[in-house]
């Protein structure tokens, strides 16, 4: 007992003191550090696009426009054009976007309406067991489970999924792909047949890759509408479905729009499962099953083994590329900011 | 009851009243309208939710189904075979994938960390902390692809060679905003009266960061670098063109084997994905398999972490 009364309460340099000059000296230095660092982040972001865009000058000059609008990338004949691959770019990101969306939203609303609790619950009550202390508590331990499996989703690396998708979902939708082209082959979206890798099974991995960051922002968007609007809907005798889509959707829109406009920036970008299942064709076509090229597969692609004349080019087309994720991006966080203070004001 | 009803309002009312309810939209019946459209769209948002756990599922099945047949001892300890040739590894890929996570998170953390200190305590309203914001939310947006851009171009230009080097800076700028906003939270986080309570004794800013504020909100911040250390190891876009891919182990001939090209987990799985050989590709599911459960093993410990400063 003595022992411990005896031990000080402070320790030799106790803090409840007026700091020292040198004290005072290392703050400061302190403080300016970690601003020194906050500014570094701000350069780095500087450094990045003109270090881009610096290697970019000797090209832009030489190809002009003509590199945007030309159709034809041959390193040996120095003819350098990148609309299919903005085509492609484009184009598999708006197929995944319409894919992904759809799963994605269903699952936000899914989640966010505790669907999977309420039949869980549902279904206890038939066996009469819901006040039982574990079986009460299951419920909300499966939503909690699933909203788990769905950010694992996000946590399998690309390359993975690209593999994945070269041997599980083209041999999957090979055969209906092919029927469908044998008849229905008069439409444009049908017009090829896919003979392996395509736009196709592309889009449909990108679809799952984004699914993910729609479904968690849209989910905190569907949560975070007041619950006063959801009880005076089932106070005017709303169904579940009423509700959800007359109100709570509606009031949440703007962060789904915003969730969905921040997966297309990330599909926009998204390399491994392109380069390795959309077939690195320089084709403009609108058909579903035919090869394609995209900017970061061609960047990935020719990065590896590219020459003096040919960095700057490549350099030409990541600069367009960035252009294009950052304008995409901007504007998706611009909306996700105007519905949060929305959703703030609606409180 | 019913007497006084029709006592108030008469009988003829009283008659279509009860007619009313008795037919009425308080009642839930599938063969009307609205309440078959709800049921119906309970079951496809529930299919629809199934049908996006379907490639979690089939992934992992295909994991384990054609990665751990390929699973050996020697898969961790040796180099990678050649076409149709017996055995192999990819021990070098693993060590490669490791070195370069390390060398970009000793450069991403104590910059981030520093950088959300500034954000979080010494000038959380300036005009700097919210370009700062800015800039890390436009560089977690960014593709992956462009750091690889960016590092090919300020490294592998500079120094003439593709390098682990160039690798882990390449990965650092991915792991860069992530750090930077999760740390910020983090910090955000802990108790003002915490705060308030170092300040009142007297202490500096700087004493209040580094023995108070830091060791409190240091699982939040490791969470945040646990989740960007997984996001970095399983990244392949920059690293197929900064550190390339090699045979042979980065620490064979000592620490300089690291400023040529290095191999990664990622980057062997790209390669022998393509690969008309079996073994090769039975390499790159078992590479996949190791990929993945590193991946979840430190999303996992990140997620533990979190759960800990919570309870």
């Amino acid at each position: 007992m003595a022992t411990t009364l005896e031990r000080p309460i402070v320790d030799a340099r106790p803090i409840s003191r007026p700091p020292t000059k040198r004290e005072i000296y290392s703050d400061r230095g302190f403080r300016l550090l970690t601003g020194l660092f906050a500014w570094a982040t701000v350069a780095l972001l500087v450094f990045i696009v003109l270090e881009i865009g610096a290697k970019a000058v000797p090209s832009m000059k030489t190809e002009g426009l003509g590199f945007i609008t030309g159709k034809v990338w041959d390193a040996n004949a120095q003819q350098y054009g990148i609309l299919p691959q903005i085509w492609g770019t484009l184009y598999s990101s708006a197929i995944a976007l319409v894919i992904g969306s759809i799963l994605g939203v269903a699952v936000a609303v899914f989640l966010s309406e505790r669907f999977l609790s309420t039949a869980v619950f549902k279904l206890l009550k038939v066996f009469g067991k819901q006040f039982h202390p574990f079986w009460g508590k299951l419920p909300d331990q499966l939503d909690a489970l699933l909203k788990n499996l769905i950010e694992l989703l996000a946590a399998i690396p690309s390359v993975v999924y690209g593999l994945w998708g070269i041997f599980v979902i083209i041999p999957l939708i090979r055969p209906p792909c092919n029927w469908l082209h044998d008849h229905l082959g008069w439409i444009p979206l049908f017009g090829t047949s896919l003979s392996g890798p395509g736009m196709l099974p592309a889009s449909l991995v990108l679809a799952i890759m984004i699914l993910p960051t729609i479904s968690a922002i849209s989910r905190d968007a569907l949560v975070a509408v007041p619950p006063k609007l959801r009880e005076a809907a089932y106070g005017l005798g709303a169904t579940r479905w009423e509700a959800i889509l007359g109100v709570i959707v509606p009031t949440a829109q703007i962060g789904i729009i915003g969730s969905i406009l921040l997966a297309f920036g990330r599909a926009l970008g998204e390399t491994m499962a392109l380069a390795m299942l959309v077939g690195n064709a320089n084709v403009i076509s609108v058909s579903l099953f035919s090869p394609g090229n995209t900017l970061a597969a061609l960047l990935a692609n020719n990065f590896p083994e590219a020459n003096k004349a040919n960095v700057g080019v490549l350099m030409y087309a990541a600069l367009v590329l960035m252009a294009i994720t950052l304008v995409v991006n901007i504007f998706g966080s611009l909306v996700l900011q105007h519905s949060a203070a929305r959703t703030r004001g609606a409180r | 009851m019913e007497e006084t009803i029709v006592r108030q309002i008469g009988r003829d009312d009283a008659t279509r009243l009860a007619a009313l309810i008795s037919t009425a939209e308080l009642q839930k019946s599938l063969r009307r309208p609205r309440s078959l459209f709800s049921f119906a769209m309970n079951f496809v948002t529930a299919s629809l939710t199934f049908i996006a756990l379907a490639p979690l599922f089939s992934v992992v099945y295909m994991l384990v189904v054609r990665g751990v047949h390929a699973l050996s001892l020697a898969v961790f300890t040796s180099l990678p075979p050649d076409a149709n040739e017996a055995g192999g590894g990819f021990g070098n890929a693993i060590a490669g994938t490791l070195v370069m996570v390390a060398i970009a998170a000793s450069m991403s953390v104590p910059f981030g960390i520093l950088a959300a200190v500034y954000l979080a305590e010494v000038g959380p309203e300036t005009k700097l902390a919210k370009f700062v914001r800015f800039s890390a939310k436009i560089l977690s947006g960014f593709p992956s692809v462009l750091a690889g851009v960016v590092a090919y171009g300020a490294v592998v230009l500079l120094t003439g060679g593709f390098s682990a080097w160039a690798g882990g800076v390449a990965l650092s700028l991915l792991m860069l905003p992530t750090v930077i906003l999760t740390a910020e939270d983090a910090i955000r986080m802990v108790h003002p009266r915490i705060r308030e309570a170092a300040i009142g004794m007297g202490a500096t800013t700087t004493q209040t960061i580094c023995r108070i504020l830091l060791p409190t909100a240091m699982p939040g911040i490791l969470t945040g670098v646990m989740l960007a250390v997984a996001r970095a190891a399983g990244e392949t876009a920059p690293l197929l063109f900064t550190a390339l891919f090699s045979n042979y182990w980065p620490f064979s001939r000592g620490a300089s084997q690291l400023s040529g090209p290095t191999a990664s987990l990622a980057v062997l799985i790209y390669n022998f994905s393509g690969s008309p050989f079996d073994n090769l590709k039975d390499m790159a599911w078992a590479a996949s398999l190791v990929l993945v459960v590193l991946v979840l093993a430190i999303n996992l410990i990140g997620q533990s972490l979190s759960r800990r400063r919570v309870g």
